[in-house]
């Protein structure tokens, strides 16, 4: 157990180490980071300025291990835009997002799993129908519309909840729904198709010739050997979701790290956008680490492996 | 003879897109308290089937009927689902031909012994953990006190069969049904398993219904014998009856398959039955082994062909029977008891 | 014994039931299966639409006339036959604009699944039949790759580079392979492991021999599969970030775009914003049941 999670542990590190090294490269390469900090009428005097005030006349390689070093450090650098260090924009900012993550993770759980479990029990029944045509008009919808269709709906031809802003709870229930909805499908089918192949298995033959009783029998052996990959699973898709953030933000005007993103990508912020990716990635990182610890938890073949 | 287990005219079909097979058809036996019957035959002839049926665990694209299912006395077809997992586990306990896969890789041994035995019975967690270590003990597991822990992966395909054996034990049940309990298993392994369950059968005095498809593992433990072939019972009787004095010519096809010790010469040419088994599906008629028969004429595609009863537990379903069979004594005794040579050539030592 | 003998004989043992192939299970599944139907159908209209735009269209969807803005579609009292769908805040027909935004997305689904495929497909059947170190370095790159998060990535990038059709196929196809290179590993390894492979193997047969005769056939039905739930999602992440604005650039009428500069007039003139988010749910939705029928009736065993 140890072992696996050291090689774990060691194995996001690593990731983490590229990803940082691409999302520095990236936003280099795409274009001339002095242009673009510079701004658009600016003289080559300037250009050339602002080319040495922040180093970007030196080798890349150096640039990124003075960045990185600075970054371990919680160092991102300050905004080129407003007069703020980017990891206190980040710290304000990143309240909101992970509080709509975890809403629209709970929310796509608490549908997808009694809907993917109910499909599977009873497969090729109206309930069975019902979950497979919510999950593939999950996977059809465009996130950013439905978000604007569920505005129009219930934000202005209802009025029963507020279409922007980020101050109460309610606030977050149209966002919660329009992302959360977006991951339904793949937890759900997952579920699915799970209970299907465990309820087929034999060891839920040998349940069943035991005389345990049904709601034991689904649960306690067959949820439980279907529940592993969706950990998995639900760790991406929160990964998605907070990557995804950034459209859902843009149309409730939530301030959280996606409407952070959006603004300084329009207004050329580098360090932020840079910081903001490194950010979502490394969570993402994290979360995948953590899915993987908590399989080795409920499966005990992972455990001793 | 009041019958610990009763079937009769038991038929099963399965949904196929061919149109439905017919996989089990007019099946009749009778298991006695205390006794082995032995379901014999080749894979494929329905006998995995006719046990699930027995035990309602047939899969829903199957569908079935019987004239008869009868348990100490309970009709077992009345029985809703409910109550039939009442007699799951608890009266009737069946063990699967993989060991590998039958036992749930999450939970422990002791947590997977013990609730088969809560399930059923007011008892306390330490009286079921208990009982888990006695019968670990019981089925040849060292150390049982510390397997309870384990999880399956943990253990190797023997053991887990002899875990599957306790697991039957738990509740203390009357029946026992090994669906092929040997077949995914080492050959070494395969004798002591068998070992062990005809022994905790004559221990416990259940009745045990034993599905295989070797010959050589009826003439081990088996009291009674009902072959199958292709989701018919061809014939039934008694180990001896069926060893000494086979009647159908597929029973007798089977039986000239196995090399005996001592017996057959080296070189010599071992029996085979050509052809292939004909897939039960659209309407059947006649014998289904004619295909296949060296004795079989035009009268075997005759409709209304019967199993032929001689006594109560002796029967077969053929029309032309060899002339030497041996009219005179329907119920020939086991000659076990009486010492004379086994026909098999298999020493006592070895009869278990 | 004669032949009708023989025939009689043997009549009544279920001898003579013929199962059917697996082509005609198939073709049966296929006129049976619902979803393939219906979306193959989907797909197909949206396809008549892009091919036959300039005759259907009826108007030019770049042509702006400022005396005929914000006309509303037929289903309203003001509407007319003229502008079936209305007309948006410059006076285009919106029809027209629905009808001709059918190319881009077609094309940025397709161009991007391309290249996605070519990345993912390399990726996944390198992984796949090298196991080993290969196999841990593409394992590795697909974890980086899913770490980033792409839309973000992409709007970033695309702002950077500037938005136009080219770069948003470009960046959106570099990183929507994953899927591609996840799934062609798993089942390259599965068929990799079966013995009819390795029987080729023993007998001799060259790397580029097993892969291509082998085990590429069998991965057909898989690239297949994902190629349409790809086109499906690159149609959609085109839409979000034109959407943003850092996709496609107006005027060209790609439907994400569309909808964005609707946005600004839904509360008034929902339309605008609800009939090209129809038109992009259609088209994603019937790629999609396209292709779960085809994973349905080409699978042995079909849906459960």
């Amino acid at each position: 157990m140890l072992i696996y999670t050291l090689k774990r542990l060691g194995l996001a590190i690593i990731v983490m180490i590229t990803v940082s090294m691409i999302s520095f490269m990236l936003l280099r390469v795409s274009g001339d980071p002095a242009i673009s900090l510079a701004g658009e009428g600016a003289s080559s005097a300037e250009i050339e300025f602002v080319r040495e005030q922040y180093g970007f006349d030196r080798p890349l390689i150096i640039q990124y291990f003075e960045w990185a070093g600075r970054a371990i450090q919680g160092d991102l650098g300050n905004s080129a835009y407003v007069k703020q260090s980017v990891a206190q924009m980040l710290r304000e900012r990143m309240g909101v997002t992970m509080t709509l993550g975890i809403c629209s993770l709970t929310f796509a759980m608490l549908l997808a799993i009694p809907l993917g479990m109910l499909a599977a029990i009873r497969p090729n029944t109206w309930i069975d129908r019902l979950a497979l045509s919510i999950s593939v008009m999950g996977q059809a919808m465009p996130s950013f519309w439905f978000g604007l269709i569920l505005i129009i709906f219930f934000g202005v031809y209802l009025r029963w909840l507020p279409i922007s802003g980020s101050d109460t709870w309610k606030h977050f229930v149209m966002p919660t729904i329009a992302l959360g909805y977006y991951a339904t499908p793949a937890i759900m089918r997952l579920v699915r198709s799970g209970m299907l192949e465990v309820l087929a298995s034999d060891h839920i033959r040998t349940a069943r010739a035991k005389g345990l009783r049904w709601p034991k029998i689904l649960f306690k052996h067959t949820l439980r050997n279907a529940i592993i990959p969706v950990v998995a699973v639900a760790a991406v898709q929160l990964g998605f979701m907070l990557g995804g953030s950034i459209v859902i933000e843009a149309i409730f005007a939530l301030n959280g790290l996606g409407n952070l993103a959006w603004v300084s990508i329009s207004r050329s912020d580098l360090p932020v956008v840079q910081a903001i990716v490194l950010f979502l990635s490394i969570i993402y990182i994290f979360l995948t680490f953590m899915a993987d610890i908590f399989n080795a938890f409920l499966d005990p073949r992972i455990r001793s492996s | 003879m009041n019958a610990l287990l009763e079937v009769k005219n038991l038929n099963v079909d399965l949904n196929l897109p061919a149109g439905a097979l017919h996989a089990v058809r007019n099946v009749s036996f009778s298991v006695q308290k205390g006794k082995t019957l032995s379901l014999v035959g080749e894979s494929g002839c329905g006998k995995s089937i006719t046990a699930l049926a027995i035990m309602n665990l047939l899969p829903p694209s199957a569908s079935y009927n019987a004239k008869k299912m009868e348990f100490e006395g309970h009709d077992l077809l009345k029985l809703n689902e409910k109550k039939m997992s009442r007699f799951r586990g608890a009266k009737i306990a069946m063990i699967f031909q993989e060991p590998m896969t039958s036992l749930d890789p999450c939970y422990t041994i002791g947590d997977q012994l013990t609730e088969a035995l809560t399930e059923h019975k007011q008892v306390s967690a330490k009286e079921a953990l208990n009982r888990a270590v006695f019968l670990l003990d019981k089925v040849g597991i060292t150390g049982a006190a510390s397997r309870l822990k384990q999880y399956p992966h943990q253990l190797s395909g023997g053991l887990r069969q002899r875990i599957m054996i306790a697991m039957g034990l738990m509740c203390g049940p009357s029946l026992i049904i090994a669906d092929e309990p040997t077949t995914a298993l080492d050959v070494t392994i395969q004798a002591q398993i068998l070992r062990l369950l005809a022994s905790i059968q004559k221990e416990f005095n259940m009745g045990m219904i034993l599905i295989t498809h070797d010959l050589g593992v009826v003439a081990r433990i088996a009291d009674d014998v009902a072959v199958m072939y292709c989701g018919e019972v061809v014939e039934t009787g008694n180990i001896t009856q069926i060893f000494n004095h086979p009647i159908h010519p597929y029973t007798r096809g089977l039986i000239e398959c196995i090399p005996i010790p001592g017996k057959t010469k080296p070189g010599e040419k071992l029996g085979s039955i050509p052809g292939i088994v004909p897939a039960p599906i659209g309407e059947l008629w006649g014998c289904s082994f004619r295909n296949r028969c060296s004795l079989a004429t035009a009268e075997c595609a005759d409709r209304g062909l019967a199993l032929n009863h001689i006594s109560d537990t002796r029967s077969f379903r053929c029309i032309k029977p060899p002339n030497d069979m041996p009219i005179g004594t329907p119920d020939e005794k086991p000659d076990k008891k009486m010492g004379k040579a086994d026909p098999m050539a298999i020493k006592k030592e070895e009869r278990i | 014994m004669t032949p009708t003998q023989q025939q009689q004989f043997d009549s009544g043992l279920g001898l003579d039931v013929v199962f059917p192939t697996p082509g005609q299970i198939m073709g049966q599944r296929m006129k049976t299966h619902k979803g393939f139907i219906l979306g193959g159908l989907m797909v197909l209209i949206v396809f008549m639409m892009a091919i036959f735009a300039p005759y259907i269209a009826g108007h030019d969807p770049y042509q702006q006339d400022l005396s005929k803005r914000m006309i509303s579609p037929i289903w309203s009292e003001k509407g007319t036959w003229d502008h079936p769908l209305g007309t948006d805040n410059m006076g285009r027909d919106y029809f027209a604009r629905l009808v001709y935004g059918s190319r881009i997305s077609l094309l940025i689904g397709f161009s991007c699944m391309a290249i996605a495929a070519v990345i993912g497909i390399s990726l996944g059947l390198t992984a796949g039949y090298f196991g080993g170190l290969a196999d841990y370095i593409v394992s590795f790159i697909i974890t980086v790759r899913l770490a980033l998060p792409a839309v973000l990535v992409a709007v970033a990038v695309v702002a950077l580079i500037g938005g136009s059709t080219k770069v948003v196929i470009m960046v959106l196809g570099c990183l929507i392979w994953d899927r591609f290179a996840v799934i062609l590993r798993a089942t390259t390894q599965q068929i990799r492991a079966m013995d009819y492979v390795q029987a080729a193997q023993a007998a001799g047969c060259s790397v580029l021999w097993l892969m291509i005769r082998e085990i590429m056939p069998n991965l057909f039905n898989s690239i297949v599969i994902v190629a349409t739930l790809e086109i499906g999602r690159a149609i959609l992440l085109e839409a979000a970030l034109s959407f943003l604005g850092m996709g496609v650039q107006p005027p060209i009428p790609s439907w994400g775009l569309m909808i964005s500069e609707g946005k600004d007039l839904m509360l008034f003139d929902p339309y605008l914003v609800t009939i090209p988010g129809v038109a992009l749910f259609f088209l994603v939705l019937g790629m999609n049941l396209f292709g779960d029928g085809l994973r349905d009736v080409t699978s042995p065993e079909g849906r459960s």
